[in-house]
């Protein structure tokens, strides 16, 4: 049995102050400009994906309280991921920026889990 | 053996004195000195592929929190399990009290000392599974006792914390 392919969370980098391109309404000064420089730094921040990796030995009960704990997703969803980790070896928790991405690795092995960061190719 | 939930704590009581005595071990168990299988399971790398510079960050940074974080976990155990202490020779059963502030410090001791034996021992997940296996012939037979004992309370600790 095979857990459905899950969706990932992009965390999208908004920079304060400055409008999303979507919500540009009449022209404002060097809006354009604005917009090429925020997709910039989207490019160089992201995407990375957390992934968690299948272990034999971690009690699958154990593995969904991790993620709702890490994550703050609630139970069904930690069970989804948990078992997709189980069935398909590997689970992408979570998508975006490498320094939080990094964070929840180090969370995730505080818990004693197989956890790592990858460059979304 | 009896383990309930009583306010505050669990209680773990009618220990026998393998028990008693497989629970007395758990810190040890969780120790991964000497042995490189289970010391690269505990701290195991950030990253797959070739990012060498956050391998050698993470080594001096967050390897020292985890250690840290780990050995507090074992302490608290280490601490609790003083209870099970005293005439070694009796063999009458005993309890064990464990505050429920004290859960997390628990899963963290029993899973770094599962991790530690199934990585010493090289466990297959066929072997991890197969929780029928009976009786212990060997000492690779009763860590795996070992294994699914830690579990068990595991288990029990996970379902009151969800209560």
């Amino acid at each position: 049995m095979s857990a459905a392919p899950l969706a990932v969370e992009v965390e999208v980098a908004l920079t304060p102050g400055i409008p999303r391109p979507k919500s540009a309404g009449p022209s404002t000064v060097g809006a354009p400009t604005i917009e090429k420089e925020t997709r910039a730094e989207e490019a160089l921040d992201l995407p990375w994906h957390v992934v968690v990796h299948n272990d034999p030995v971690n009690l699958m009960s154990y593995v969904t309280m991790v993620f709702q704990r890490v994550f703050g997703y609630p139970r069904d969803k930690a069970e989804r991921h948990m078992l997709e980790v189980h069935h398909k070896g590997r689970s992408i928790l979570w998508s975006g920026m490498r320094e939080r991405a990094e964070l929840y690795v180090q969370q995730l092995h505080g818990y004693l889990l197989l956890a790592t960061i990858e460059r979304v190719s | 053996m009896e383990i309930h939930r009583r306010k505050n704590q669990i209680e773990i009581s009618e220990l026998d004195p393998f028990l008693a005595e497989l629970l007395r071990q758990i810190p040890a168990s969780a120790k991964t000195e000497g042995a490189p299988a289970a010391e690269q399971r505990i701290f195991s790398l950030p990253v797959n592929g070739k990012e060498t510079e956050l391998c050698a960050e993470w080594k001096m940074y967050v390897e020292p929190e985890l250690r840290r974080l780990f050995q507090t976990a074992t302490q608290t155990v280490g601490a609790d399990l003083e209870q099970l202490n005293g005439n070694e020779k009796s063999l009458a059963n005993r309890t064990l009290r464990i505050p429920t502030k004290h859960a997390d410090a628990w899963l963290s001791a029993l899973n770094q000392a599962r991790l530690v034996i199934a990585a010493k021992n090289n466990f297959t997940e066929t072997e991890l599974n197969d929780h029928l296996h009976s009786p212990i012939g060997s000492r690779r037979d009763l860590s795996l006792f070992q294994v699914n004992f830690y579990g068990f309370l595991q288990e029990f600790i996970l379902r009151e914390l969800d209560c």
